[in-house]
């Protein structure tokens, strides 16, 4: 596994959110986070992204302890993650938002020509490179916020809710690049209320349920499992 | 009172308020950056002040140029006020914030107080007394040269946020720290550099306004409170807005004072202040 998560907890009081959650992640795969609201989901991933160290529990990415790292060190290590809210820095350019995702990295032409190539994959970006983010749609945010992680070249990316809100054309736009990432070797971790869409295009699943692991499978299992689809699908499954 | 003589006041207003305009964006800057105002801010100048009397005064350093040096020492005493001061009370609540640079503001003061005696000091600088002749208007060129030099300071400081990739930082620091962390920018050597960059600008103003204004223990009042009037015409952490809402507060300063009594010149800025707040809380270009 890339990224193994064991037994951890983690609290933001006095009550855990995290109540003993295990989840693994081989290099090359998709897997998807599902549950209900307040599952845990967004905290499981804070927790490896190192906004809150967990209380218990070992994350190892490779061979390596990593639980309790702060965002900058993991970042180097390739852990990168968005957060469920939109997180571009509105007042800065398309351009600077994506070279703030550079930071961390010494000014190269290297750089430059990665900041091209994420312009490329987004299309939709290029041509406003020098507008403020704040002018730009919902899924264009998602899209920037996904090409300024991509420029820290990360092993593994931690996606919360990347089409939360989004239309369900842009949301399959999302999709589609999700899918070119792991095509280009990136590894992916996604929380995804579209729990229909996210099986069809993630490897394997963990359904979430008060801070525990309630159903863990392959994908296509899960979507036609009854269980899951009653619980967390809402109906039955297309036949 | 002639034309003239109003005339002439809103020029020298306008050569105050680039001063005022600097302080606000030293400021500005803190407060944009880490939600923070620096009670204490005007003391910096103050200190900036001495430095440069005692330079002129010890070494005979022409007032004006002392700017590098008390742009450094306050660079540097910025850096220190934030580890030693500020970094402790991040994490406290906002009452302990407030109350630690309103300690500073005391501890500072008195300071000077207790060193320097209430008494005025000036240094004396050909600059002080000579007249340039702008339009049949008469501009001191102590205040001339004061009015310019802040503009440059602002303009270099307004060149460092929009260009280079600190100052970029800096600035998606102020509009999302959790999403600044995410990338790998850490606040803390950012917020002691945003300390620093602020005092500083205290540090050049201070050496600008050296030549013509006396210094005492008390004479950050005559800043701050202006400072912060330009602040919030400028809308609150609007660096930009604050060098404009600089140049307002300094007519209403000089002019209402000469039109009305030097004494209610601060009244004048603070009835500016208070009315801005009242008809727009945000500030009048606050977004
Ligand atoms: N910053 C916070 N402080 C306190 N409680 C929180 C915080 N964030 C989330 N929680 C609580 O933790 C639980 C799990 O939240 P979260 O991980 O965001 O759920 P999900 O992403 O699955 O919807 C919820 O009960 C939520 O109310
Ligand atoms: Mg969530």
């Amino acid at each position: 596994m890339l990224l193994t998560v064991g037994d951890v907890h983690a609290t933001y009081g006095r009550f855990d959110v995290l109540r003993g959650i295990s989840v693994g992640v081989a290099a090359g795969e998709i897997v998807a986070v599902l549950g209900p609201n307040g599952a845990g989901k967004s905290t499981l991933l804070k927790a490896i992204a190192g906004f809150l160290p967990p209380r218990q529990g070992s994350i190892r990415l490779s061979d390596e302890e990593i639980a309790g790292l702060r965002p900058s060190a993991l970042l180097r290590k390739g852990v990168v993650y968005v957060m469920q809210r939109s997180s571009v820095f509105p007042k800065l350019t398309i351009l600077e938002n994506l070279e703030m995702g550079a930071y961390i990295r010494p000014s190269s032409p290297e750089v430059k020509a990665d900041i091209d190539r994420v312009l490329g994959l987004f299309p939709q970006l290029a041509g406003r490179r020098h507008q403020r983010a704040e002018g730009l749609s919902g899924g264009e945010r998602r899209m920037l916020e996904i090409g300024r992680a991509l420029l820290l070249h990360p092993k593994v990316l931690l996606l919360d809710e990347p089409t939360m809100g989004l239309a369900p054309l842009v949301a399959d736009l999302i999709f589609e690049k999700i899918l070119e990432l792991r095509a280009a070797g990136t590894t992916v971790l996604m929380v995804e209320q579209n729990a229909r869409l996210a099986l069809e295009v993630s490897d394997r699943a963990y359904v979430l349920e008060q801070g525990q692991v309630r159903v863990e499978g392959r994908g296509q299992e899960l979507l036609t499992s009854d269980a899951v689809r009653r619980a967390y699908l809402g109906g039955a499954a297309p036949r | 009172m002639t034309l003239e003589i109003a005339l002439q006041s809103v020029v020298s207003g306008l050569m105050f308020g680039g001063v005022i305009g600097l302080v606000a964006v030293g400021v500005s800057l803190i407060w944009g950056i880490m939600d923070l105002i620096n009670f204490a801010y005007g003391e910096y100048l103050m200190w900036s002040m001495y430095l440069t009397f005692f330079l002129w005064a010890g070494l005979g350093i022409e007032p004006i140029l002392t700017v590098p040096i008390t742009a450094v020492v306050l660079f540097g005493a910025g850096v220190l006020t934030y580890r030693s001061v500020i970094r402790p009370v991040l994490r406290g609540p906002i009452f302990a914030q407030i109350l630690s640079t309103f300690g500073l503001l005391v501890l500072l003061r008195y300071t000077a107080w207790l060193l320097f005696r209430p008494d005025d000091r000036q240094a004396q600088s050909a600059l002080a007394t000579s007249v340039v002749v702008l339009g049949g208007l008469r501009v001191s060129g102590g205040e001339l040269v004061a009015f310019a030099g802040s503009l440059v300071a602002t303009t270099a400081l307004f060149a460092f946020l929009a260009y280079t990739k600190t100052g970029k930082a800096l600035r998606a620091l102020a509009q999302d720290r959790e999403a600044a962390l995410a990338l790998g920018i850490e606040p803390d050597r950012l917020y002691a550099l945003a300390w620093g960059l602020s005092t500083a600008a205290a540090g050049v103003a201070g050496a600008l306004v050296s030549s013509f204004m006396y210094v005492n223990p008390l004479v950050g009042d005559v800043f701050l409170l202006p400072a912060f009037a330009a602040v919030a015409l400028g809308g609150f952490g609007n660096v930009y807005g604050a060098v404009a809402g600089g140049l307002v507060i300094g007519v209403v300063n000089v002019t209402g004072g000469t039109l009305t009594m030097p004494k209610v010149k601060l009244a004048l800025v603070y009835l500016v202040f208070v009315g801005v707040l009242f008809m727009r809380p945000k500030g009048l270009w606050g977004r």
